[in-house]
């Protein structure tokens, strides 16, 4: 372990699901003291926190401190749409490269459960006189008039346009992603959904935006994940139980979207997810074959199938076949989202870029329990955020 | 006599209906919105230009599902207009998996939106399929 790696040393995620009788403090503060726990350490050691939450009205850090441990550290509240969690781990890890801390933490916390489609909130009503406003001189709301604001929506049209350019995909295609995802969300206790749906019943669920029916989204629901992460040379002083539990972050990359034509009108998460992959192989001196292990942001059916090849798992344009071929379920080659992915395990928005980090790790420790993937060595989390935000990690198991 | 007006700025009316982008001058990208600068080449002067009204259906989505207030169902689309993305609604088509197809010939159309308390009605565009 070099000086200058940064590993996890602890790491948790609450249940994913309904949790009407705990707020997001008490979510937060669950995740925090469970992964501070699984670190072997206290909030006395920790030197920085970053905190990510979008929906509970700000300060999420420092109401997290009040709870569970106020020691004068620096608190970075962070915003970056579904990227969020992945934002908090990378603000913390580029501390603790800095040399600012030894110890640092990483919070994500959303209370979604109940929150409906969030497909495009309100639309606001047109106004008494039409007047142009904004920066397309607009006279009324877009949503719906000019094309959809709905995330659903956004990231159908931007599974149909892989389609488009490549060809072989079809509703059916896009519906047995997401009956992969539900079957293996049936091994995992934490997940908000753990039911298997026949291919049928995806299908004939409700539509929600073409090609994507209800079960082929996100779901809603509220969590929190938290993770401790250490310097190289602080874990050579620690005992040999954390160091061998410890998992090495070998990349971790945060990026945006470079402009390209069209990126304004549609959102192009290709290249900025493309941009951040190759960063991470590069800089983890690892190769998409090497993986044992893959969570991707399937915040819709539709998403899963474009982030195989942005995340080079396959040739280029080789999406269809690579998911054709069962190498992404848990028995194939590349398995993707064993967690159940986000359209089983849930999304709750701010939690899900360290909850990806969380499954990941869980099985490089060998400890994922019935989904264990057998030997699972170096594993990639990957989420996006529209805007856009593109944050991958790279993990690997400490060597025996 | 009741009056006229564009949904967005970038829509022209007329008897030649079309949308007009704002162009970067040195590299050439293009914008709908009003801009600070080039999110391209940092750029800072634009021209106006007119964009293509025929285009293909790059991507489509049939939305069932939307805020209140927003009709459904209806076909969302990005219209490849001769190199030129435009975002917009297919109109004058049914909106179902078996009338939409990916690289469909379409044209820009227009539709009214309403008339306000002045009596002034809003005009959008779509694109619909063309023959």
């Amino acid at each position: 372990m070099a000086s200058d790696d940064v590993w996890i040393l602890g790491i948790s995620m609450t249940r994913f699901g309904k949790h009407p009788d705990s707020d997001l403090i008490d979510l937060a503060a669950e995740a925090t003291m469970n992964a501070i726990a699984d670190a072997g350490i206290t909030m006395r050691e920790i030197g920085i926190l970053a905190a990510g939450n979008l929906r509970g009205g700000g300060g999420i850090g420092q109401a997290l401190q009040k709870q569970v441990g106020q020691t004068g550290i620096p608190v970075y509240n962070v915003a970056n749409a579904c990227a969020t969690g992945a934002t908090a781990v990378r603000v913390v890890h580029m501390a603790l490269r800095a040399g600012e801390a030894d110890f640092g933490l990483a919070v994500g916390v959303e209370k979604l459960a109940g929150a409906g489609l969030l497909a495009g909130g309100e639309r606001q009503g047109d106004s008494a006189t039409w007047a142009p406003q904004g920066r397309f001189g607009a006279v009324g709301p877009l949503d719906g008039r000019i094309g959809t604001e709905t995330m659903p929506g956004v990231f159908a049209q931007i599974g149909m346009e892989y389609g488009h350019r490549y060809g072989g995909t079809s509703f059916e295609l896009f519906a047995r992603i997401s009956e992969k995802n539900h079957a293996h969300s049936t091994l995992n206790p934490l997940a908000s959904y753990q039911r298997r749906f026949t291919l049928d019943e995806i299908m004939n669920d409700v539509m929600i935006s073409y090609p994507n029916t209800r079960p082929m989204c996100s779901a809603n629901c509220d969590g929190a994940a938290a993770a401790v992460l250490v310097t190289g040379a602080a874990l050579k002083t620690l005992a040999p139980e954390q160091r061998r539990r410890a998992v090495k972050i070998s990349a971790s990359v945060l990026t945006t979207d470079p402009w390209e034509e069209a990126c304004q009108v549609l959102p192009n998460v290709n290249t900025l997810t493309r941009n951040a992959a190759r960063r991470a192989y590069d800089t983890a001196g690892v190769d998409p074959e090497d993986l044992d292990l893959v969570e991707l942001h399937d915040c819709f059916a539709t998403a899963e199938l474009v982030h195989y090849d942005n995340l080079m798992l396959c040739p280029e344009g080789g999406a269809v076949d690579f998911f054709n071929s069962g190498a992404t379920w848990r028995d194939g080659s590349t398995p993707v989202n064993v967690s159940g992915g986000l359209e089983s395990k849930g999304h709750p928005i701010s939690a899900t870029g360290i909850a990806n980090i969380w499954e990941v790790a869980t099985h490089l420790r060998g400890e994922a329990g019935d989904r264990q993937i057998p030997g699972a060595r170096i594993g990639l989390a990957h989420v996006i955020g529209l805007g856009s935000a593109c944050g991958v990690h790279i993990l690997e198991r400490a060597a025996a | 006599m009741p009056q006229t007006v564009p949904f967005v700025d970038y829509l022209v009316l007329g008897e030649r209906p079309h949308l007009v982008a704002r162009e970067c001058t040195v590299c050439g990208a293009r914008f709908f919105d009003r801009r600070n600068a080039c999110a391209s080449c940092f750029g800072t002067s634009f021209t106006r230009v007119d964009v293509p009204t025929e285009g293909e259906v790059r991507a489509f989505t049939i939305v069932a599902h939307a805020a209140p207030g927003v009709p459904v169902p209806f076909v969302s689309a990005t219209v490849d207009c001769a190199g030129t993305s435009v975002r917009a609604n297919l109109i004058n088509v049914e909106p179902t998996p078996e009338a939409v197809r990916l690289g469909m010939k379409v044209r820009l159309a227009l539709t009214p939106v309403g008339v306000d308390q002045a009596g002034t009605e809003a005009v959008s565009f779509g694109f619909e399929p063309r023959p």
